[in-house]
């Protein structure tokens, strides 16, 4: 199998100062990868590098041929200035076949505020337009650059449920930049950890143990990230694993925040959610 | 019955009008009003440049004012001053240059004033063609490029994401910048140009919920603008370039407020 991007040996430095070094990756078909570093570390860059917006300095980026990328940025700010709708926003394409946009408003669940102004909708309803917007390309790899920084954790945790359903439903590569490690763990096949250079990668489990993430992150981070994965992380797929605590994690927080961003998401929230809501408890606890 | 001169001037505004509404709408949305002003100013090298060099001015001015925007661009690349400082030194750079070269060409008869405030009464035949040459160039590239300028201006790595070769449509909007501004100097002059362009897009934003419906809406106000103040000027013996701007001036002072009690009124209710 032939991976979707592959870098190799890829330098990036701007203004004489080196920004991305030395990094090589694959992406394959059906990863799911989660690239974390701390503020400054290059992860934008890397990202806008593997999209070909900025050739390496040194080393190169492959695509397979053909590969349709879908983009969703760290957040749009819809200015009052532009007169557009949701609908029209998604339909701004040279051509949209009418069954597809019809199946991404269903799956991205937009059809509610739809006909709004996008300068109206809340950080949480644009963010799921520009997933919607991504997924109208029917993209082989999705590209999130830090896709639900600016919601709040209800916000999150529902955009990453979404994310989770989409990437296994659709069969598709994910790459993507968060600090959110915890509320993605579940889908990440694959944890890059960047600072500058690639400082350890790996499945989830065995990244937070790694000393360089340790030395990165803290040990707090690290032991956060260790009662996450006892949680979720015994048995030996933890694909199959979504569901399987449902129903054994308190959610009594959950309901408090949901009824707050009540606006947000419209559909309210299942299963997933209270899951990972349940088990961020551990944080606290 | 109306005078030729008075229709080729009505020719010559409704030209100019129809291609500054939805080039208008990307000076408001993409905040580039300053930006056009000062390439206005940088225009009266130009018609310097085409008076000492014997080629037409508007020529002159569509070289000046790219010249301007390139080398813009360049100085916005280092990135070591900000937009409107640099701005503020080539438009008044131009400007001075321009006055100075003017001066070279002292005796020939030149009136300072109509390239100021424009003299759309005095219109040429030959420059009407300018003008819809010059208008059909824009319309049509700026039809041609509106999905990619729009998505741009909405998200520009998002375009950028999706295939938009956002250096080139950006350079392109410019350079259709001016193309306009020098077709229209002689209708509003290089004072009045940028009003031109943003206040009947600004009038037409409340109005409307799609891009497209903004652009021809701001299109239509440019166009009673203009119609309005060449009549206004006419029959109140006034400047004309400065009528057209009062006439748009007008409609937006009367249809922001309104646009806002009626969103009011629709809260309300």
């Amino acid at each position: 199998m032939d991976s979707l991007i592959s870098a190799k040996h890829v330098c990036v430095s701007r203004d004489s100062q080196e920004i991305l070094k030395d990094i090589s990756l694959d992406i394959a078909e059906q990863d799911f990868v989660t690239i974390i570093g701390p503020n400054g570390a290059g992860k934008s860059m890397l990202l806008k590098c593997l999209m070909g917006f900025y050739p390496p300095d040194s080393g190169h980026v492959t695509m397979r041929k053909g590969l349709v990328m879908g983009y969703v940025p760290q957040r749009l700010v819809a200015d009052p200035t532009i007169p557009i709708t949701a609908r029209r926003f998604l339909t701004l394409r040279r051509k949209t076949d009418k069954a597809g946009l019809k199946h991404v408003i269903e799956e991205t669940e937009v059809a509610d505020f739809l006909d709004k102004p996008l300068a109206v909708l809340s950080g949480g309803q644009l963010q799921r337009i520009l997933l919607a917007r991504a997924l109208l390309n029917s993209p082989d790899l999705l590209v999130l650059d830090e896709p639900a920084q600016n919601l709040d954790i209800t916000g999150q945790l529902s955009f990453y449920k979404l994310l989770d359903r989409v990437y296994r439903e659709r069969k598709i590569s994910v790459l993507m930049v968060s600090h959110d490690l915890h509320l993605v763990m579940s889908s990440t096949r694959n944890v890059i950890c960047l600072a500058q250079e690639i400082c350890c990668h790996g499945e989830p489990r065995d990244v937070t143990k790694d000393p360089e993430f340790i030395s990165l992150f803290g040990t707090d981070m690290a032991e956060l990230m260790a009662s996450y994965q006892h949680h979720h992380f015994h048995d030996d797929d933890p694909h199959h694993h979504l569901h399987a605590h449902n129903f054994t994690q308190p959610h009594t927080h959950l309901h408090t925040g949901a009824d707050i961003c009540e606006d947000d998401h419209p559909q309210g929230l299942t299963g997933t959610d209270e899951k990972t809501a349940g088990s961020g408890t551990h944080k606290h606890g | 019955m109306v005078d030729p001169f008075i229709l080729r001037a009505l020719a010559a505004g409704a030209g100019i009008a129809l291609i500054a509404g939805p080039l208008g709408c990307f000076v408001v949305w993409r905040r580039m009003a300053y930006f056009g002003d000062s390439l206005a100013h940088s225009a009266l090298l130009g018609i310097a440049l085409g008076l000492l060099t014997g080629i037409s001015s508007n020529l002159g001015t569509v070289l000046v004012c790219s010249g301007f925007a390139l080398i813009l661009l360049w100085l916005q690349h280092t990135r070591i001053l900000a937009t409107d400082t640099l701005l503020g030194i080539l438009a008044h750079a131009a400007l001075s240059i321009g006055m100075v070269a003017l001066s070279f060409a002292g005796n020939q008869r030149f009136d300072l004033q109509s390239y100021l405030f424009g003299d759309i009464l005095t219109v040429r035949t030959e420059e009407l063609y300018w003008i819809f040459g010059g208008g059909a160039l824009v319309l049509v590239l700026l039809l041609k490029n509106w999905l990619a300028l729009t998505l741009m201006t909405i998200h520009e790595d998002l375009a950028k994401a999706e295939g938009v070769k956002t250096f080139w449509v950006n350079l392109m909007l410019m350079l259709l910048m001016t193309i306009v501004v020098a077709v229209s100097i002689r209708i509003v002059g290089i004072l009045l140009i940028t009003s031109l362009l943003a206040i009947p897009a600004a009038t037409a934003r409340q109005w409307v919920q799609s891009p497209e419906a903004m652009a021809i809406l701001a299109a239509f106000f440019g166009l009673c603008a203009v119609v309005g103040g060449i009549f206004g000027s006419a029959y109140l013996d006034t400047p004309t370039g400065p009528s057209i701007v009062t006439a748009a001036t007008i409609m937006f002072a009367f249809l922001f407020p309104l646009s806002q009690l009626l969103q009011k009124y629709r809260g309300i209710r």
